[in-house]
């Protein structure tokens, strides 16, 4: 199956989910008359990139075998340094460069700290990372007393909610930061060991592969996806609570991911198909709203369609072996 | 004589691909019943309708003189046939008697585990094979290879069977314990029990097997008594054209020392290993298994750690601290161990060549049609049948995935190649392919440390040859000296060996 606007080469395994995204799309457009709105499909993908940022790199994690569960709490830590360093920077355009740059290095340094436990310390990524989650949120609620940071920053809150072209800057970082990844998955030697790695460490090992750093650099990605989704999201409501933010983002990243078609045992996976489980994810959310049903019922829709996703993979996958 | 198993134009398509074609045979009871042929030929999916993991698509089987048609491995299991595969069904968490009576567990009264009972019966089923040795409480996981094999047989006589099937069990085996397999299958063929005895190893075909069936792409092409065959006639049915030469013509090395080893320890696995290998010069490595080849190997490698020792390649010593340092420094390693540590079945053709040589193909961006071109050459090269050049490499046969492996460890083009078995489980003709790409790569000047168990292809590859015991060094031979005797005399200190 080709795609030729994207120029993608489709695999069976997320061919299923152009198919889903193809079908959910055909029956929304019936369900309500509004969901075709410009307005509303950039509505969606605006809703979308912030977990979808953080969903590229969580596909390089587990591609290459691993997890990562605390990207949540660290997007609400990060945007609260970010909060903070705007309002030292004070108001201007520095205050964006600032935020920036405060949480791409402090995403760099969050993920470098999992990867280096994971990997130097031997420490399953699962336990690592349900540590960091429950440590980032702490300190989180510590530094803001379980209170709100306010950014002093007019600049800052107009960057989150600015257009251009009149699409929302933070969906055009989402496809920009897409393109880049993909690029590194499928084009460079750090992508294929990713792969190789999470396909069969020990081969990967026995290839001369420096598994560690690889791993590690995966978390290293993430945690800098963290740091831009972060200063997206702190700067669109140019505050971050330090108890509701970004919560349960870890959830919907890996739910992009898996629903895009990487199987959890790692060793394959696709940039746009964990684009396109992305959108799938806010386009159920978005008609569940209109078609009003409670937001309390919403996790048990997304839990059921992750389990459908992987019920299907799985289904899928299973091929008449032969000596 | 009494037939304990018939089949009846058995036939096996795979998404219509036919893979066995009209098989009617008799088994015996009471004999042991060979199955040769090359990789492909059908003998898996053959042994695997007879123990039902599948269903024949045409045709019927008829086992104790009734028509059967089981609807998986237990029920055959329940019936009398047991497959002893060549990857093993253990848990290797659980005990020996915990695997033996594993789905079948004896209960007391109380619907708890009878595990006195387990425990004495797991012990008698030793017993009978001889193999005392093995403690029935004892894990899979601290038992050897050929350990654990004797718990298969142990779980398949326990359940009385009737036909035992083994398939390949002496690829794993050092001589001495393939000689303690050879004594149990006698002695339960001696009981009644039929085996089907599936090998590449066409000598031990000959000295075990009464009868023998060969398959050619999934036809049959005889059944004889093994006293009407012998070894050449055998290969020659096999690939259906006369292998005369299965070796290619030895030459000596050059005369300048390319590769040099001294005092190389790795603790808990090798101790003051020395050797050297001149340019062009295929050295083989031989012991038994455990002897510390692999380790060696993965010592130089640095996939171990060297706790001392000196490595010098063309006079200039290396520092080797990790796999990559190896691989710059112009060492390669084919493992032992294929689909464990030497290529990824769920990545394409293209992506195994150039997996450690990547670095070549990418600056930064990977140049796809380069690496394409670079895997149609290895393709063409070494004749591997591939459906296509990106194809993952679980579709390809064994002995065409271990040509890719190969193809992998030379496209760094490296200084002194370490292949590790590198025939293990590939069929005749992979095999005769793969020593002349060996004996060509010696030919234009590389150093080649040849690991093999098979004292065949040792003696009939190598000019030079370094015996290795208790990760130690034992000795050399050299000349007339390479032969089974003399090489298994240093490996185990007993003359005479199998």
């Amino acid at each position: 199956m080709q795609i030729p606007i994207l120029n993608v080469k489709l695999k069976s395994e997320n061919a299923l989910s152009f198919i889903a995204l193809a079908v959910l799309f055909a029956v929304s457009s019936i369900a309500s008359p509004y969901f075709l709105q410009v307005q509303n499909i950039l509505n969606i993908l605006k809703q979308v990139s912030f977990s979808g940022i953080i969903a590229l790199g969580m596909a390089f994690i587990i591609i290459s075998g691993g997890i990562d569960l605390s990207v949540g709490s660290m997007t609400a830590f990060i945007g609260a340094l970010c909060v903070l360093a705007v309002n030292k920077i004070g108001d201007g355009p520095a205050a964006v460069f600032g935020a920036f740059a405060v949480g791409l290095a402090v995403g760099a340094a969050a993920g470098f700290f999992n990867g280096i436990v994971i990997t130097k310390g031997r420490v399953a990524p699962f336990i690592v990372t349900l540590g960091t989650l429950a440590i980032f949120r702490s300190l989180t609620l510590y530094i803001g007393n379980a209170g709100q940071f306010i950014s002093e920053s007019a600049v800052y809150g107009d960057f989150g909610m600015s257009y251009v072209l009149g699409v929302p800057t933070a969906v055009w970082i989402f496809f920009f930061l897409a393109f880049l990844l993909s690029v590194l998955l499928n084009r460079t030697r750090f992508g294929r060991y990713v792969c190789a790695v999470g396909s069969n460490e020990k081969v990967a090992k026995y290839s001369a592969i420096d598994v560690d750093r690889v791993r590690l650099a995966t978390y290293v990605i993430t945690g800098m996806m963290v740091g831009v989704s972060a200063v997206l999201l702190s700067s669109r409501m140019n505050s971050v609570n330090s108890s509701n933010t970004a919560v349960s983002f870890e959830l919907d990243a890996i739910a992009a991911v898996v629903i895009g078609g990487t199987p959890m045992k790692g060793g394959r996976g696709t940039i746009w198909g964990v684009v396109v489980g992305a959108v799938i994810l806010g386009i159920i959310n978005n008609m569940l709203n209109m078609l009003s049903v409670s937001a309390y019922l919403q996790g048990t829709v997304k839990g059921l369609v992750i389990i459908a996703a992987v019920f299907i993979q799985r289904g899928s996958s299973k091929s008449d072996s032969r000596a | 004589m009494e037939i304990l198993a018939k089949t009846r134009g058995i036939t096996k398509e795979f998404s219509s691909v036919r893979v066995l074609q009209d098989i009617s045979i008799e088994i015996r009871k009471g004999e042991i019943f060979g199955i040769i042929g090359e990789n492909g030929a059908g003998k898996s999916t053959f042994i695997k309708i007879l123990s039902g993991i599948y269903e024949p698509t045409s045709g019927s089987l008829e086992f104790d003189g009734k028509t059967v048609e089981f609807s998986g491995p237990a029920e055959a299991r329940r019936a009398g046939v047991s497959l002893i595969p060549q990857e093993f069904n253990l848990v290797a968490d659980l005990c020996v008697y915990e695997n033996i009576f594993l789905g079948a567990e004896p209960r007391r009264p109380s619907g708890l585990l009878d595990k006195k009972r387990m425990i004495a019966r797991t012990r008698e089923l030793l017993a009978e094979l001889e193999a005392t040795s093995v403690d029935p409480e004892a894990r899979i996981q601290d038992l050897s290879v050929a350990r654990k094999q004797m718990v298969e047989i142990a779980k398949a006589i326990a359940f009385d069977s009737k036909l035992l099937i083994l398939d390949e069990p002496t690829t794993v085996l050092t001589g001495h314990e393939i000689a303690i397999l050879f004594a149990l299958m006698e002695r339960l063929k001696a009981k009644g029990v039929s085996l089907v005895y599936i090998s590449h190893k066409l000598k031990e075909v000959k000295r075990i097997c009464d009868r023998i069936m060969v398959l050619r792409d999934g036809e049959f092409i005889c059944l004889e008594e093994t006293a009407s065959l012998d070894i050449a006639e055998m290969a020659r049915r096999m690939v259906g054209r006369d292998l005369s030469q299965i070796f290619p013509a030895k030459a000596p090395g050059r005369a300048e020392t390319a590769f040099k080893v001294e005092g190389l320890s790795s603790p808990g696995a090798i101790e003051n290993v020395n050797f050297e290998i001149r340019a062009g010069e295929i050295v083989g490595f031989s012991g038994l298994i455990g002897a510390g080849r692999t380790e060696t190997a993965e010592t130089i490698m640095g996939i171990r750690k060297a706790s001392s020792g000196k490595v010098t390649l063309d006079g200039v010593e290396l520092s080797v601290n990790k796999p990559a340092d190896a691989v710059r420094a112009g060492l390669s390693y084919l493992s032992e161990d294929r689909q464990g540590s030497g290529i990824l079945t769920s990545f394409p053709v293209n992506a195994n060549v150039t997996l450690v040589s990547l670095a070549e193909y990418a600056r930064p961006l990977i140049d796809f049609k380069k690496e394409l071109e670079r895997t149609r050459y290895y393709v063409d090269q070494f004749e591997v049948k591939a459906p296509s050049l990106d194809s993952r490499l679980e579709n390809l046969s064994g002995g065409n995935q271990q040509k890719i492996s190969l193809a992998k460890s030379i496209d760094t083009k490296p200084r002194v190649l370490i292949v590790d078995e590198p025939t293990r489980g590939v069929d005749v003709k992979a095999k005769s392919d793969i020593y002349a790409f060996i004996r060509k790569l010696a030919d234009e000047g590389l150093a080649v440390m040849f690991i093999s168990s098979e004292l065949e292809e040792i003696i009939g590859m190598c000019t030079r040859v370094v015996v290795m015991k208790e990760g130690r060094v034992v000795g050399q031979v050299e000349g007339d000296r390479i032969n089974e005797e003399d090489i298994m005399y240093l490996a185990t200190g007993i003359t005479g060996g199998l």
